[in-house]
């Protein structure tokens, strides 16, 4: 934990602490508005922006109508001005009608402007599965964005990492898609859809400081060091392995990337040469998704160190089916199947 | 201080920002009493070949039929029988008992999902009524009254609202995201407006093809911002698509008023004046009104004299899903004092009226519907709940992706088949 400044702590949930995020910084800087489909009044369909209007007028915390391509493109000409937007996408699977201000504006003006103009805007959105939401309600499109160039791309496991890594964000000047986990906004996810929920207040990253502090984007968290293979995870997937790797009894080292562009490529490194197992886990579809990049880093840095191929655990390449949920999701079977493989011999 | 405080110096008036806000919030006293009603028989009803010039004034007014004493008035008048009026309440009635048994169904923890469309089923009862058979709709979430205006089977939308063995979409849906092809009713997608450049797509065709078939497609005046709305309409002028365009004004997006889709400002109506094709603004909780310009629409586009653009002013009586509360953002009493009231209220008013229909005639109707969602409800439960799902054989998850599997495919499929025997042993059957 790198907290520039320590306060008093309360205990959230990642809503309460992304929740604080942004109040901290519409209160630290004029610049800072939060926007989006039902964020003002109503405080947000997850309740993410709840009072902040109330707290920081109405012209700093607004509806929007619903047009997210207008809402991206709107928040790239308050940036041009110099304000700091915060648009919410009001899920990540609405992001698609956005893109074209996305990829085509934000995510070149500084380029193409030899940054006469730049664009430090965070779209946060909340994304995954797990929750009956069916295919328009459970997208992971994390490598469409780390495959723009020129967005970062970052995904809290946690509370306490949510609000530092949000305001680092917030205050970077490149535009940052900020992708929040929804299955976990509550409680950390052991995989078992038939479990009991345990909520934030049970595990000790919910203890978040009331005041401002930063985690720098870009630098990945060790959950649980290991020597038996590196298990690369990252939002809810990182509790997801946590559980499983623990009931296994295994001794693997797993890294929550938190910040997938630009990504702590020295700590992946640094972990796969220590244990020559590399394991890669996320829940968006398998093809062309982020844990080819990253099987493909591993493979192109840590060759010479590698006791088995690089193995990936991955939702499947289908849209996300309402009743099937629980076969489509890289649950507890399917990560331990690829477990026992990789550490075979 | 940040850069943009420092503004240069200037001697001109400050600008300021205007946000939004509806006018009564919890805790007000809402009051409707300013909302223009027109007389029922003041508007005139142009031919359906009429230069969308000369009817702009359509866009501002209020097409209006019934009056608030059950009759049925002006040139608008559809004139239906009374068999026919009785089938369109009946319609509207049974629409309403499947809204709430399912809803209630949501909250009983059978299913993960829900939308009713309480006060809003003229909107698409009486307007698929109006349309020929064959014309394709393509609907919101909140259109379940096309379907059941085409008596689709009721324990169809119920297997897909429970994602349960009989469930045709094999669950692949969330709930009320019905399909139904041989019913003219295109796949209801989540992403808002979509629909609407694809039914200028399908009426293009029909109008290159030489077929007589119209296009019909509704979105909610929330909406109406989105990019394809506006995509949908420059395709349709250009090309004078045979295409109907419904905006169901309910007032509420969530909990975004209609201000936020530029209601502030002029009638969702008038989008249409912009793209030079025909609007009208009708009462959305008059079914005759709904039929009637419905019916103009129809034979307009049916005539190759271009597109129409029909905002039905109405009332999101209820929450926006089984996932919301009203209360939050809205006085409750707001549903009960708008000034256009009830559209099966007003329907059976008027056939009360007429003298074809009475208070007993309408209770037993009630109870024979809601036996009939019972019974219905009961049988689509044999074939299960949602639960956790997983009523479907696993392997359909990966078909219809493609036509043909591909080898990436069909090796995921053979993961999955063997995580289920490692999960529920060999001998497992969805149930
Ligand atoms: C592209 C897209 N953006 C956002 C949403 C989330 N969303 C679902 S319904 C809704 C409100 C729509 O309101 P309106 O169009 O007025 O229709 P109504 O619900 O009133 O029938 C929103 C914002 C979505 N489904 N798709
Ligand atoms: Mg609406």
């Amino acid at each position: 934990m790198n907290a520039d400044t320590q306060t008093a702590t309360k205990t959230m949930n990642m809503i309460e602490a992304i929740n604080s995020a942004m109040d901290v910084m519409l209160a630290r800087d004029s610049n800072v508005v939060v926007m989006g489909e039902d964020v003002g009044f109503f405080g947000g369909v997850f309740r993410a922006t709840a009072g902040l209007q109330k707290k920081h007028g109405k012209t700093r915390v607004f509806d929007t109508p619903i047009n997210e391509c207008g809402i991206i493109g709107v928040a790239v000409g308050m940036g041009a001005y110099g304000l700091r937007p915060v648009p919410e996408i009001q899920f990540a699977d609405y992001i698609y009608p956005g893109l074209d201000q996305l990829v085509s504006e934000a995510a070149r003006l500084r380029y193409r402007s030899a940054a006469d103009f730049i664009c430090p805007m965070t779209v946060r959105t909340p994304f995954g599965g797990g929750i009956f939401g069916g295919q328009t309600h459970s997208q992971s499109p994390e490598s469409i964005m780390t495959h723009i160039c020129g967005v970062k791309t970052v995904i809290p496991s946690n509370p306490y990492d949510a609000k530092g890594l949000l305001i680092a964000a917030i205050e970077d000047n490149d535009p940052v898609v900020f992708l929040e986990p929804k299955r976990i906004y509550n409680g950390p996810f052991s995989g078992y859809y038939d479990r009991p929920v345990e909520p934030w207040s049970k595990h000790a990253a919910s203890a978040v400081p009331e005041d401002y502090y930063r985690i720098e984007l870009g630098k990945a968290a060790t959950v649980r060091e290991g020597d038996a293979l590196t298990i690369l995870a990252y939002g809810t997937m990182v509790h997801v392995t946590k559980t499983i790797v623990e009931e296994m009894g295994i001794d693997a080292e797993i890294i929550d990337l938190r910040t997938l562009l630009p990504l702590d490529i020295d700590a992946i490194e640094a972990s796969v040469k220590k244990t020559g197992r590399c394991l890669v886990i996320h829940e968006a579809t398998r093809t062309s998704g982020f844990g080819a990049e990253l099987a493909a880093l591993v493979q192109e840095r840590c060759f010479y160190h590698l006791e088995a191929p690089v193995e990936r655990v991955t939702g499947f390449d289908t849209p996300y089916p309402h009743s099937l949920e629980w076969a489509y999701f890289p649950g507890p079977v399917r990560i331990a199947t690829a477990l026992t493989k990789i550490l075979k011999d | 201080m940040p850069e943009t405080d420092r503004r240069p110096a200037s001697n001109l008036p400050p600008l300021s920002l205007h946000i939004p806000e509806p006018r009564y919030r919890p805790g007000d006293t809402p009051d409707f009493g300013d909302i223009v009603v027109p007389a029922v028989d003041a508007t005139p009803r142009p031919s359906e070949a009429t230069k969308p010039d000369a009817m702009r004034d359509l866009c501002y007014g209020l097409v209006r039929v019934l009056d608030f004493d059950g009759q049925a008035k002006g040139q608008w008048d559809p004139k239906l029988s009374p068999e026919r009026l009785r089938t369109m309440l009946r319609y509207m009635m049974l629409v309403r008992a499947f809204d709430d048994r399912m809803f209630r169904a949501q909250r009983q923890g059978k299913t993960s999902f829900y939308m009713k469309c309480t006060g809003e089923e003229a909107t698409s009862v009486a307007s698929t009524m109006a349309l020929d058979r064959g014309d394709m709709c393509f609907p919101s979430y909140r259109q379940q009254g096309i379907l059941i205006a085409r008596d689709y089977p009721l324990i169809q939308m119920m297997n897909q609202i429970y994602s349960n063995r009989g469930d045709h979409l094999m669950g692949r849906q969330l709930p009320i995201m019905y399909s139904a092809p041989e019913h003219g009713f295109f796949s209801v997608s989540g992403n808002l407006a979509t629909q609407y450049p694809q039914a200028v797509g399908w009426a293009m065709a029909s109008a290159s093809k030489g077929d007589s078939r119209i296009a019909t497609v509704w979105c909610g005046e929330g909406s109406s911002a989105e990019g394809d709305f506006h995509s949908a309409l420059t395709f349709a002028t250009v090309y004078n698509a045979p295409v109907i365009f419904n905006v169901v004004n309910n007032q509420w997006a969530i909990s975004s008023f209609s201000g936020f889709a530029g209601g502030e400002r002029t009638t969702f109506a008038a989008r249409a004046v912009g793209y030079g094709i025909a609007g009208l603004r009708i009462d959305g909780n008059d079914p005759l009104a709904v039929y009637a310009a419905t019916q103009w629409a129809a034979d307009r586009a049916r005539t190759n004299n271009g597109p129409t653009l029909i905002e039905h002013f109405t009332y999101r009586s209820e929450g926006h899903s089984t996932s919301d509360d009203p209360t939050a953002y809205r006085p409750a009493e707001e549903p009960t004092i708008w000034p256009f009231g009830d559209p099966i209220d007003r329907l059976r008013q008027h056939l009360e009226t007429l003298g074809e229909w009475d208070n007993e005639r309408h209770e037993t109707q009630r109870a024979e519907l809601d036996e009939l969602v019972k019974t219905t409800q009961k049988q689509s439960e044999k074939l299960g709940i949602l639960g956790h799902g997983m009523h479907q054989p696993f392997e359909t998850m990966f078909q219809d992706v493609f036509e043909d599997m591909p080898w990436h495919l069909k090796e995921q499929c053979t993961q999955m088949l063997a995580e289920q025997e490692a999960k529920f042993g060999p001998d497992w059957k969805p149930e």
